[in-house]
């Protein structure tokens, strides 16, 4: 009897938008301690919420590329509970209507397609921050992101390892950049996420009791924060005891899960309808809008790349998970009628390592796609070797010369003029007789020896391929 | 100087130049400093910002940029943030509490270069029907210092029936508006639910607070509510539905009005000498042309346990922002947070407002929340329905305003459910959302009688209309609690 992880994932992606949920605010990460906090976000008497209407957009981009259903009349919620850095003593969410709901994510482990169900996707917005430490016997309340707009996309209990929930969670972080509804930076939070874990024996129906686990802020401490939390609970259960409903936060440092709070101490929150919104109605005019303009999903974008263009499966969802990649080899793609695959070899290969040599990002990459063509051409009319070409591509990150201008300034150009060559080749093997008679004796490696002479008097410039053609052609001739 | 007795007259006066408006705010603010200690209808006075604010406006007369209302003193409700000035909303947790912006209403009665004279007193957080629950004392009734003035309005309520203020605003979450109203022997009108905007309005129950104009006259009402009505993009809940010109409508004829006469509401809680002057009430009604009809309301009884439900609901989550924490009252030297809220709040909220947080709490509760809070919404259902039928064969429903006169200060203070019984006739039309007038109709053993008037969604021009044709012929709302003259020096 084997034991089963079974994995839920509760993500919060901070919604991209400018200004707050319910104010003017703005959201902008890093700034000085409450100035980001107009008399709403403080919840001075007598101030109300109103709706950026922005969010919903963003949401509805989202429950279209879930293929979820999406509300025609939702309503916000308050959740109520007293923390210093909730300044009305509730959160307005969304409760018994959310926004979005019944969505479908696909991933694939290891070759096999997985699809995972996705309960609901609501609106909400995040609580302030509490900073111990900062003065003796105090804590400090910063509230400029009391107020930033969340959506809390919440899957059904269907993981069954931590690696599937990695996988689901980068899924869902490339699927969240590529519609651009969220920046997904996970140290400043912008994505977050709870996993709630359980473990059961394999061919029992019921599921085992779980517990939520916080503070996973990146892949790699869900995966092990994941595998920690099964196996403490399959030990508990393999001792005789019995898992309790609860809270738990990962410590990254111990690699452990810790009690936060027990199902004894969790709050009755008593939501009930915010008087002060109202209900939220999106119209089929509205999704029409909005369904006209979405971006493609990376998984549809993968697909095409592989069909399309014919690129390893490794590659097109290198390409495909970025999007400024995806950007960017489009790009290349529409300027030429380059191999997709010499293309796709370059700019995960030698383009990639400039630009992580570098800080930049590869929108900003001083060899725009345009660039890049024009010396994958070269390359492609054998003009200049590969080699040649990464040499090239290192000058031009730091020139604004053209392509063929660096080449014939730095005369990188590699010789394909079959006559001068002919004239080396048989010079060569002139001047290396017994060379050739061990050749024609059946030591055919001694060809790497000759071609290399060649390549020698030609200071390089010489296409490789072709010299060993000639070569050979040479050497059968003077059998 | 003898006090103009209405609006209207004020800005006769201030047009002619008969007096300035730094003379008339002089005189008001004597008032208020001589007569107040009797009454103690203000929470905070505003002296010499009313009299700056006085100054600018007759120097906007004498430039011809003034509009109508430039110029014409009214009070605030203490539970409308003023930027500037202390806003307690009654209550100790507010006590040292300086708004750092204006109320919407605030903002736009400023703009029209209205003198605010202060901030009047009010039950705490607007809990009370009898203004004994604010943290600054009760007020006292004009036409007898020892009953009530009613509440939560109450401090608005006598102040303008004493003539410290020719107008001034209310909020109405059940009654709080047309209630003091009546025992105080004025006018007052709970605008349609999203009329007027409640930015700024310190919130009680945000799904019943509606704010008003309290005055002497219908006329006078009229005058205050066209600049405070209006859409505002800070307010979602606040209706885009166009505005009226409130006072350029009040003459008609009511010959083919009709008033429904709900039978429930005269039952055996109500007074029966209120409820002989209101049957005189609708015989007025019906000589000046209405037509009377008797309708029935059948949810008339659950709306009390409904209306007590949701607003406790409400304000048990409203109020939890007050925590110790930004701003307010702040208990001395916590040991942790928990002890910072217990004891913060324990300090800073009196009785009634405790007594409505716990039921809120309690309602709203995990396991409770469909037997009370779900239940109370579908009855609201219910009387949003009665009422909508109502309106199919009728213009406007009358009642009496409150089952008694103004009550014997102290009398319900041991008896919560007593005190709430008498919010029987007002509650309904907060639950509905609907707009409801209230008027002086006549006196039982001195103390004023207030008349109810419910008409249908925004649709206050017709509930001026009939108050104003009524007072025409009556007078009932000319009999003043205190001489003009008096206390102005």
């Amino acid at each position: 009897m084997s034991w089963e992880i079974v994995i839920g994932l509760e993500v919060h992606a901070q919604l991209a938008t400018s200004s707050k949920i319910f104010s003017g605010s703005s959201t902008e990460y890093g700034a000085k301690a409450n100035t980001q906090a107009s008399a709403v976000d403080l919840a001075l008497p007598g101030v109300l919420p109103v709706l950026n209407k922005r969010v919903l957009d963003l949401a509805i981009m989202l429950g279209l590329a879930i293929d979820g259903e999406i509300a025609s009349e939702s309503i916000f919620s308050r959740k109520n509970y007293f923390y210093p850095d909730s300044p009305k003593g509730y959160q307005i969410s969304q409760y018994d209507k959310p926004i979005i709901s019944k969505g479908q994510l696909k991933f694939v482990n290891n070759g096999e397609e997985k699809m995972i169900n996705i309960t609901r996707a609501h609106l909400e917005e995040d609580a302030g921050k509490s900073l111990h430490g900062e003065f003796e016997r105090s804590t400090a309340i910063d509230l400029n992101r009391s107020g930033t707009p969340l959506l809390e996309i919440v899957s059904e209990p269907e993981l069954r390892s931590a690696q599937d929930a990695v996988l689901y969670l980068k899924e869902l972080h490339c699927l969240v950049r590529t519609l651009g509804i969220c920046d997904g930076n996970m140290q400043e939070g912008s994505f977050r996420c709870d996993a709630n874990v359980s473990v059961r024996k394999a061919e029992d129906p019921e599921l085992g009791t779980r517990t939520e686990v916080k503070n996973l802020n990146s892949f790699r401490f869900v995966e092990k924060a994941i595998n920690y939390e099964a196996a403490r609970q399959i030990g508990v259960i393999e001792e005789g005891g019995v898992i309790k409903q609860e809270t738990r936060l990962y410590d990254p440092e111990k690699n452990e899960t810790r009690t936060m709070r027990s199902k004894e101490d969790a709050h009755d929150y008593r939501y009930f309808p915010d008087p002060d919104l109202l209900p939220i109605t999106i119209t089929a005019e509205h999704i029409a809008r909005i369904a006209k303009d979405l971006p493609e999903t990376p998984w549809n974008k993968r697909l095409r790349y592989l069909k399309d263009y014919g690129v390893s499966s490794e590659d097109a969802e290198i390409l495909a998970n970025s999007p400024e990649t995806s950007v960017y080899f489009e790009a290349c793609m529409r300027k030429s009628t380059l191999s997709p695959k010499l293309v796709a070899n370059w700019i995960i290969g030698e383009l990639s390592a400039l630009i992580n040599k570098s800080s930049v990002t590869i929108s900003k990459s001083p060899i725009v796609p345009e660039r890049l063509v024009s010396v994958l051409k070269r390359i492609e009319d054998e003009t200049i070797s590969g080699k040649t070409a990464k040499h090239l591509l290192g000058l031009m990150w730091d020139s604004s010369s053209s392509a063929d201008q660096i080449i014939a300034d730095e005369g990188l150009g590699q010789v394909s003029d079959n006559e001068l060559l002919e004239k080396v080749i048989s010079q060569t093997l002139t001047n290396f007789p017994s060379q050739v008679e061990e050749y024609k004796a059946g030591k055919l490696k001694i060809l790497g020896f000759l071609v290399g002479h060649v390549m020698k008097q030609t200071k390089g410039k010489a296409n490789p391929a072709m010299v060993k053609a000639l070569m050979e052609k040479n050497l059968r001739q003077s059998k | 100087m003898n006090l103009p007795n209405s609006v209207t007259e004020i800005i006769q006066g201030l047009e002619n130049g008969t007096f300035s408006s730094q003379e008339l705010t002089k005189a008001y603010l004597n008032r208020i400093d001589n007569l107040d200690p009797e009454i103690n209808s203000f929470i905070t006075v505003c002296h010499e910002r009313a009299l700056l604010d006085a100054k600018n406006a007759d120097r906007s007369r004498s430039n011809g940029s003034a509009n109508k209302l430039t110029g014409v003193p009214y009070a605030n409700k203490d539970i409308f943030c003023t930027k500037g000035v202390r806003t307690t909303s009654g209550s100790k947790m507010l006590d040292t509490f300086i708004s750092p912006y204006d109320a919407t209403i605030v903002e736009r009665l400023g703009s029209q270069g209205m003198v605010m004279l202060g901030k009047t007193n009010m039950d705490e957080f607007a809990m009370g029907s009898s203004n004994e629950t604010s943290f600054y004392g009760q007020v006292n009734n004009p036409w007898n210092t020892n009953c009530v003035p009613g509440g939560s309005s109450g401090g608005s309520a006598a102040a303008v029936s004493a003539g410290f203020t020719p107008v001034a605003t209310g909020s109405d979450t059940g009654g709080s508006i047309r209630q003091p109203a009546a025992f105080c022997g004025i006018s007052g009108l709970k605008p349609t639910y999203g009329r007027v905007s409640r930015y700024g309005m310190i919130a009680f129950a945000s799904s019943l607070d509606q704010a008003g104009p309290m005055g002497r006259s219908v006329e006078d009402l009229a005058h205050l509510l066209s600049p405070m009505a209006g859409y505002d993009p800070k307010d979602s809940t606040s209706s885009m539905v166009k505005t009226e010109d409130y006072s350029g409508n009040l003459e008609d004829a009511l010959k083919g009005k009709t008033i429904g006469l709900p039978k429930e509401y005269f039952s055996t809680s109500l007074d029966r000498q209120v409820e002989g002057v209101i049957e005189e009430a609708i015989k007025e009604f019906e000589k000046l042309g209405a037509n009377i009809v008797e309708i029935s309301l059948p949810t008339t009884s659950l709306s009390i346990p409904a209306y007590y439900v949701i607003s406790s609901a409400e304000c048990s989550s409203n109020l939890s922002r007050y925590d110790g924490v930004r701003y307010g009252h702040r208990c001395e030297l916590p040991i942790d947070i928990e002890d910072l809220y217990k004891r913060t709040r324990s300090e800073g909220f009196g009785e009634e407002v405790k007594r409505r947080l716990l039921t809120g709490t309690y309602v709203l509760s995990s396991g409770y929340y469909d037997a009370y809070y779900r239940k109370a919404q579908q009855i609201r259902r219910l009387i949003k329905d009665d009422f909508a039928n109502a309106f199919t064969q009728v213009d406007a429903v009358i009642s009496p305003t409150a089952p008694t006169t103004a009550f014997e200060t102290g009398k319900h203070l041991d008896n919560p459910v007593e005190m709430y019984l008498g919010d029987c006739f007002t509650v309904a039309s907060n639950l509905a959302g609907l707009p409801a007038l209230s008027i002086p109709a006549g006196f039982v053993g001195g103390m004023p009688v207030g008349l109810q008037l419910i008409g249908s969604y925004f649709q206050e021009s017709k509930l001026l209309t009939l108050g104003h044709m009524f007072q025409k012929s009556t007078g009932w709302h000319q009999h003043f609690s205190r001489d003009d003259s008096e206390g102005t020096q």
